[in-house]
């Protein structure tokens, strides 16, 4: 039987919650609380989730043919570009930490805000500001360097506008460094009584892992595209081999933020992961420690394996057997949270609503997803599919198929939280089926376009590829209209939707000890933590 | 006591709570600024080692005395600040501001013959991408180093501007009465960014002046 229960009565929803405390767009653009602060980031998200999601449809249509459908070769690259940047900066990197975190690491650890409100609303300004800045990139003309800016063409070359995209990058990465800095003393210092590190919800301690990377991470980025700038606007040869300079330097100071950045990207999702897995099984989650250090094990061996995105470009073979090594390494980690999610489920009373069709649909993408990395670890193996579709299909397999099947989850799993409202479970269920065989359709057949040898970031591809790039488009389409399909009962549920009740899916966790929607200030009375978290009664229990 | 209480903002429990969140804020914000100057100082280091000669060469074409002037002013601003901090925690109105008046002149003069560092560069033909033409036989890369010391020193700079701004926020707040003995965890919090500042010309100085010794 299905855990939801529906509190129908229409009073219930009556009381001053965080919502109907002030009306007007002023109250929402000069709000502190991290709940409206939560819902700023999810509403621009969600606009360039869209428009990423745009530049990648035209791309899937321009591949039907061989020759290209579409557009010319070098619109293309600005496509891909496009596509990169958006979802790369301005989709993945905030939307767990941002969204769902903004609106639950207060209330998980039972306090009123986080622990500096007005920096938060900072961060959202700060990343707007960014956002437009890139978006005056794409509409001058785009920018067609790759979301990678590798030199010396993006400092020196390429004719487009990429000032002003990586200018938009830089401004947007105080946005996280703020975030991570927020997340991080507000874990530290404001938890409320008995609530221990290891009495924390997992979802804490994969947003504490994210924001330390935020933290040492993100400024190495900002540094990085402050030369690029720089070179480009006074050509002063930091990395233009013309000069004097080091293209390869770049490379490694690029990927030493954006390897770790890919653990921004998916960190956030297991710790959404480790929510629902526990909450629809009915058990506790199986080695409680284990999955919270494996999110520090992750966000520390994280910063350790950048070379293996260099292993063709030049550095010694030595690095490279090190980088590889330390790849296989910082897999265990990952490891042990997918086998500790499957033992969680071994026994549970499993229910399928619509947030745990999700989760399940994480557990196997992802799992696909960090084998091929295993694959593409492995240096000989490496050398074979570099820069191929291989490696689209396997990050894919880890952002979309990972990521982005855990935001979808966790915003399916609290937002009657969120909105006070619940969502029709047979259209959400429908749309996580629609978009998880949407998905696959899209990229496994990128497998194997890898395997075979087509390369990445081609307007163009020989004929003999044409099927399987058919398919991938196809498959694009249905991706596409399962995305559309939550998008569209969402809205309708905000007002149309069922009053949800304090906690509808019977879970534990402070956040749902308050009532849907919370008020400003989340708790009547801050709570006092007696228990571990998850303590859902035993099996035996509940069957009897 | 409730002036203590109407200090509180309204997600803290208390004012100590309040002032712990706000060091660590800081700390963590300079972890942030570690990685930050951490990226140049690696770019420093691998030209540094490629290009030694050059880097020598440009070394010594830097003003050694304003150099050493200005990192001795900037050391005296720290000891300022330290005593501002002092004097917030003793609840010593007067004494915390002249201290950080005090450390709002030395900061000045520190840019000011930054300033004038800067200028004699230009004066020389030595600012890469816009002028560099440097007199007599030079080696080649020597604009890598100079595009260094320009990029390393500007950063610094404008670090040094920002806690200029800070500065005058903490000096108006002192001067409204919003400092008790209590609370006064804004003054610490600049204080430790301004250390951090000093620290980070500490070894700037040393790398871009005194390469291969003078
Ligand atoms: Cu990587």
């Amino acid at each position: 039987m299905s855990s939801l229960t529906v509190d129908e009565a229409p009073q219930a929803a009556s009381h001053v919650h965080y919502l109907n405390v002030k009306f007007g767009v002023k109250s929402w653009l000069f709000t502190t609380d991290h709940k409206r602060i939560a819902l700023l980031y999810l509403a621009s998200i969600t606009f360039f989730f869209f428009v990423g999601g745009a530049a990648a449809v035209l791309m899937r249509l321009h591949l039907l043919t061989p020759g290209g459908l579409l557009v010319e070769p070098a619109t293309y690259n600005k496509l891909f570009t496009v596509h990169g940047i958006l979802m790369v900066f301005f989709f993945l990197i905030p939307a767990i930490p941002a969204v769902l975190g903004n609106f639950l690491v207060p209330m998980m650890i039972g306090a009123r805000d986080l622990a500096f409100p007005k920096l938060n609303l900072l961060s959202w300004y700060v990343y707007i500001l960014g956002g437009l800045f890139t978006l005056y990139a794409v509409v001058a003309g785009g920018v067609d360097t790759g979301w990678t800016f590798y030199t010396p063409y993006s400092s020196t070359y390429s004719n487009s506008h990429v000032i002003a995209a990586a200018l938009g990058i830089f401004i947007t990465g105080f946005s996280s460094i703020l975030t991570g800095l927020n997340f991080i003393v507000t874990i530290h210092k404001m938890r409320a009584p008995g609530l221990t590190w290891f009495r924390l919800p997992l979802f804490i301690w994969a947003i504490y892992a994210t924001s330390i990377i935020f933290i040492l991470g993100t400024p190495v980025l900002a540094i990085t595209i402050v030369l690029v700038a720089l070179e480009r606007l006074f050509h002063i040869g930091v990395f233009d081999p013309a000069l004097g300079g080091d293209p390869i330097l770049f490379q490694h100071m690029f990927w030493f933020y954006s390897h770790p950045a890919v653990y921004i990207m998916i960190l956030p999702g297991m710790g959404v992961e480790s929510e629902l897995i526990t909450c629809f099984s009915r058990k506790k989650i199986f080695g409680y420690k284990f999955v919270a250090m494996s999110s520090l094990g992750i966000a520390l061996l994280g910063f350790l394996v950048w070379g293996h995105h260099m292993f063709v470009s030049g550095q010694s073979m030595y690095a490279g057997m090190v980088f590889s090594i330390l790849s296989y390494l910082v897999a265990v980690p990952s490891a042990v949270k997918v086998f500790n999610w499957t033992a969680t489920l071994y026994k549970g009373s499993i229910s399928y609503d619509a947030p745990m069709l999700y989760a399940l649909g994480f557990i196997g993408l992802f799992t696909m997803g960090g084998v091929t990395g295993m694959f593409l670890a492995s240096l000989g193996v490496n050398v074979h599919v570099h820069d191929t579709y291989f490696v689209i299909a396997h990050f894919h397999y880890i952002m979309v198929g990972g990521m982005v099947m855990a935001y979808l989850g966790g915003i399916h799993f609290w937002w009657p939280k969120i909105s006070g409202r619940m969502y029709p479970q047979g259209w959400a269920r429908f749309a996580a089926l629609v978009i998880f065989v949407g998905f696959n359709l899209t990229f496994f057949p990128q497998y194997i376009l890898g395997f075979l040898g087509m390369p990445r970031r081609y307007a163009v591809y020989p004929a003999e590829f044409q099927v399987l790039n058919v398919m991938s488009s196809a498959g694009a389409s249905i991706l596409g209209v399962g995305y559309l399909i939550p998008l569209i009962y969402f809205i309708w549920s905000m007002r149309y939707g069922p009053v949800a009740s304090a906690n509808p899916w019977n879970a534990k966790g402070l956040e749902w000890q308050t009532p849907s929607p919370p008020p400003t200030e989340n708790f009547e009375e801050i709570p006092v933590v007696t228990e571990e978290a998850y303590d859902y009664p035993v099996r035996e229990a509940q069957v009897a | 006591m409730p002036e203590e209480l109407a200090a509180t903002a309204h997600q803290f429990e208390d004012l100590a709570q309040q002032h712990e969140a706000d060091e660590l804020g800081m700390w963590v914000f300079l972890g942030t600024e570690v990685m930050f100057f951490g990226g140049l100082f690696l770019g420093y280091t691998v030209y540094r080692h490629v290009y030694f000669g050059a880097f020598e060469a440009g070394s010594h074409l830097l003003d050694l005395l304003l150099g050493a002037v200005n990192t001795s002013v900037l050391i005296a601003s720290s000891f300022t600040m330290a005593l501002s901090v002092y004097a917030a925690q003793k609840g010593r109105k007067k004494t915390l501001i002249t201290c950080l008046i005090l450390t709002m002149i030395l900061g000045s003069v520190f840019l000011g013959i930054k300033g004038v560092e800067y200028g004699q560069k230009f004066h020389h033909h030595l600012v890469p991408g816009y002028d560099f033409n440097p007199e007599g036989n030079f080696p080649a890369h020597m604009s890598l180093y100079f595009s260094f010391y320009f990029i390393m020193t500007g950063m610094h700079a404008l670090h040094m501007i920002v806690g200029e701004g800070l500065l005058l926020v903490v000096l108006i707040l002192a001067a409204k009465n919003r400092f008790t003995a209590a609370h006064h965890a804004t003054v610490e919090v600049v204080g430790i960014y301004w250390h951090f500042v000093d620290i980070i010309w500490i070894f700037l100085f040393p790398l871009l002046y005194l390469i291969g010794g003078r």
